[in-house]
């Protein structure tokens, strides 16, 4: 393997973790309320926007970064009790509008509150590189791949050991069995939305330091958390983590041995090819539609 | 009804055409003119997307793109290499067709938030082509395009633009009009209340589905041509996925399924970032606001809620002048 395999690689390795966060998010809320949430990527805005805000006015990361997932759990919360509630059991057309017009009017009220520059957070711990194999590592990288992967095993434990996450499952396999089971249904969704937004903002804040954030960062991010979410198969949480990977690694490769100026068009082209031959993605469950 | 008009839809007709006639009584300026040439575009390109969308029930948040491809592919073709305007016109609508065939089938398989997924990446994906391949479309900074010229003779004032659109704009009303009342109409509603039945009593929903987004296409990219030609400058702006919502927001506030509504949506929501001009910071949360609050509480759309109110008003009032009224229709 040459150094230069080994440095794409790990570029991509750490891009795809932030893929994955947002595409767990978009998992999470489409197995709750079967809604796709075009809003996500706000998510990732408002974690990193709002850090980079809490950070300027002098509050510590270790403060700083807990208020900025509050704050976008907080929004998450709003949007499911304010657009997504009351439109239950409307069409699908629907409710693609309505998180559609969430995420324009998120993004107004990030530009009314911060403004429309590019804003850079500094690295956690310093930007050091780590030489590794010929190839260098940022610190910054080894947060987000730390972070993302411990996020993963929490996931996994809260969905698989506990009760909470247990009545989440039941309630995105059969809502009304759950409810009949006593699941308060309403709180599932409410928990959904929270949970998802948290993790889209912890996302934008691990990758604020490497890449920019600005007013309008949520929409390629969301745009490519979803593709990720398709590629490993929509509403399967390990789908997403393997989809995340898969596409950073694709997306870092072609820009460096191919050609960089479509590097956005990479996900996009994947997204498609997957929908059109192999609609349930890499590991989602094969399913047919009840007429 | 026998005492209003004929039909519905030749009343609807007569009044937009007395509205184009009458309107220019109150466009005092060249800046009016453009306004009103923009709304004749963007209304447009909402009777073509509604077929889709409010017929069909297809969504598609992707239409940006055959704009796109319509504006650009004149620009280039007519600018770049001094093609005659309207055989660029036509050979960029001609494009913008194939693409949407090629692409039809495939991606019309797709339902929901896969299908609106799907079509926003294939507009996505139009708009880094253009602002990427600067050569031809000189990228982000974008391109100036030639007028519209037949023989000699170059169409530039805008009051002359206006009769234009105006009349293309009636003529794409007429054509979509004609379109769902003919079977071709009743199969792609018959496929919007239920695929699986349509498919039962024999309407092939594939080939209806891809006619369907081909000729709402085919209106983006007319659209997209006219007005390249018009500003006499095109920037990928026009082609970003916003632009994509903002289409699907005017025919979903006009009202789905409502050829008027669409056009009334097109109007509201192409004056309303003029009107706001003075609050441009609050341009996007109001856009925003306005898809959310249309969506919870008029999902129907503005134009057929009103329809509806009309009709209960004027049947409550027919039953209080009826000697016996009829049970459950009191004021």
């Amino acid at each position: 393997m040459s150094a230069q395999f080994v440095q794409f690689l790990l570029t991509g390795l750490t891009v795809g973790a932030i893929y994955a966060l947002v595409a767990l998010g978009f998992s999470i809320i489409y197995n709750a309320s079967q809604v796709i949430n075009f809003a996500q990527g706000e998510f990732v805005m408002i974690g990193g926007m709002a850090t980079v805000w809490f950070a300027a006015a002098g509050v510590p990361y270790a403060a700083a970064i807990p208020l900025a997932v509050a704050a976008a759990a907080a929004v998450g919360l709003a949007l499911e009790k304010f657009a997504v509630e009351p439109a239950r059991g409307a069409s699908v057309v629907t409710l693609i509008i309505i998180t559609i017009g969430a995420s324009i009017f998120l993004r107004g009220l990030a530009t009314l509150i911060w403004d429309k520059q590019l804003h850079v957070l500094k690295p956690f711990s310093g930007d050091t590189p780590i030489v590794l194999g010929g190839a260098t590592l940022l610190p910054q990288s080894l947060w987000v791949l730390g972070v993302s992967l411990a996020i993963v095993l929490a996931l996994a434990w809260f969905f698989g050991r506990t009760l909470l996450g247990k009545a989440m499952l039941a309630t995105s396999n059969n809502r009304l069995a759950a409810q009949l089971a006593g699941i308060r249904v309403r709180h599932v969704l409410a928990l959904a939305f929270a949970l998802s937004a948290a993790l889209g903002a912890i996302a934008g804040i691990l990758i604020a330091p490497i890449a920019f954030t600005s007013y309008d960062v949520g929409v390629m991010l969301g745009l490519k958390g979803f593709a990720a979410a398709i590629l490993g198969g929509m509403g399967s949480g390990a789908g997403a983590v393997v989809g995340g990977i898969v596409l950073g690694i694709a997306e870092t490769m072609s820009a460096g041995y191919i050609s960089s100026a479509y590097k956005d068009a990479i996900a996009l082209l994947a997204m498609l090819a997957v929908l059109f031959f192999l609609p349930s993605g890499l590991l989602g469950r094969r399913g047919t539609e009840r007429v | 009804m026998a005492a209003r008009f004929a039909t519905p839809r030749a009343g609807g007709m007569a009044a937009l055409a007395a509205l184009i006639a009458l309107l220019p009584l109150g466009l005092r300026n060249d800046y009016f003119y453009d306004v009103a040439i923009l709304v004749g575009l963007n209304a447009i390109v909402c009777v073509g997307l509604n077929l889709l969308v409010g017929y069909a029930g297809q969504i598609s948040l992707g239409h940006a793109g055959f704009f796109g491809i319509g504006a650009y592919g004149s620009a280039i073709l007519a600018t770049r290499y001094g093609w005659p305007p309207l055989a660029a016109m036509l050979a960029a609508t001609l494009a913008a067709a194939a693409i949407a065939f090629a692409v039809g089938r495939p991606i019309l398989r797709l339902r929901g938030h896969y299908l609106a997924m799907a079509t926003l990446a294939l507009g996505v994906i139009v708009y880094m082509v253009i602002s990427t391949e600067d050569r031809f479309t000189g990228g982000p900074d974008g391109m100036t395009v030639a007028p519209l010229a037949i023989g000699g003779w170059a169409l530039r004032d805008p009051r002359l633009w206006y009769w234009v659109v105006g009349a293309l704009l009636l003529a794409a009303v007429w054509f979509a009009l004609n379109l769902i009342d003919s079977p071709t109409g009743r199969a792609l509603r018959a496929l919007h209340g239920s695929e699986v039945a349509a498919e039962v009593v024999g309407v092939d929903a594939t080939r209806h589905k891809v006619m369907v987004f081909v000729v709402s296409a085919v209106y983006a990219s007319i659209a997209g041509s006219l007005n390249a030609h018009f500003s006499g400058f095109i920037t990928p702006a026009k082609v970003t996925f916003l632009h994509s919502i903002e289409l699907v927001t005017m025919v979903v506030f006009g009202g789905m399924a409502s050829t008027f509504g669409a056009v009334v949506g097109a109007a509201a929501l192409t004056t309303l970032p003029q009107v706001l001009t003075p609050l441009k910071d609050y341009e996007m949360m109001v856009l925003g606001a306005v898809m959310m609050g249309t969506m919870i509480f008029m999902p129907r759309g503005v134009v057929p809620s009103l329809q509806a109110l009309l009709t209960r008003r004027r049947d409550a009032a027919a039953a209080a002048a009826a000697p016996a009224p009829r049970p459950g229709d009191g004021q």
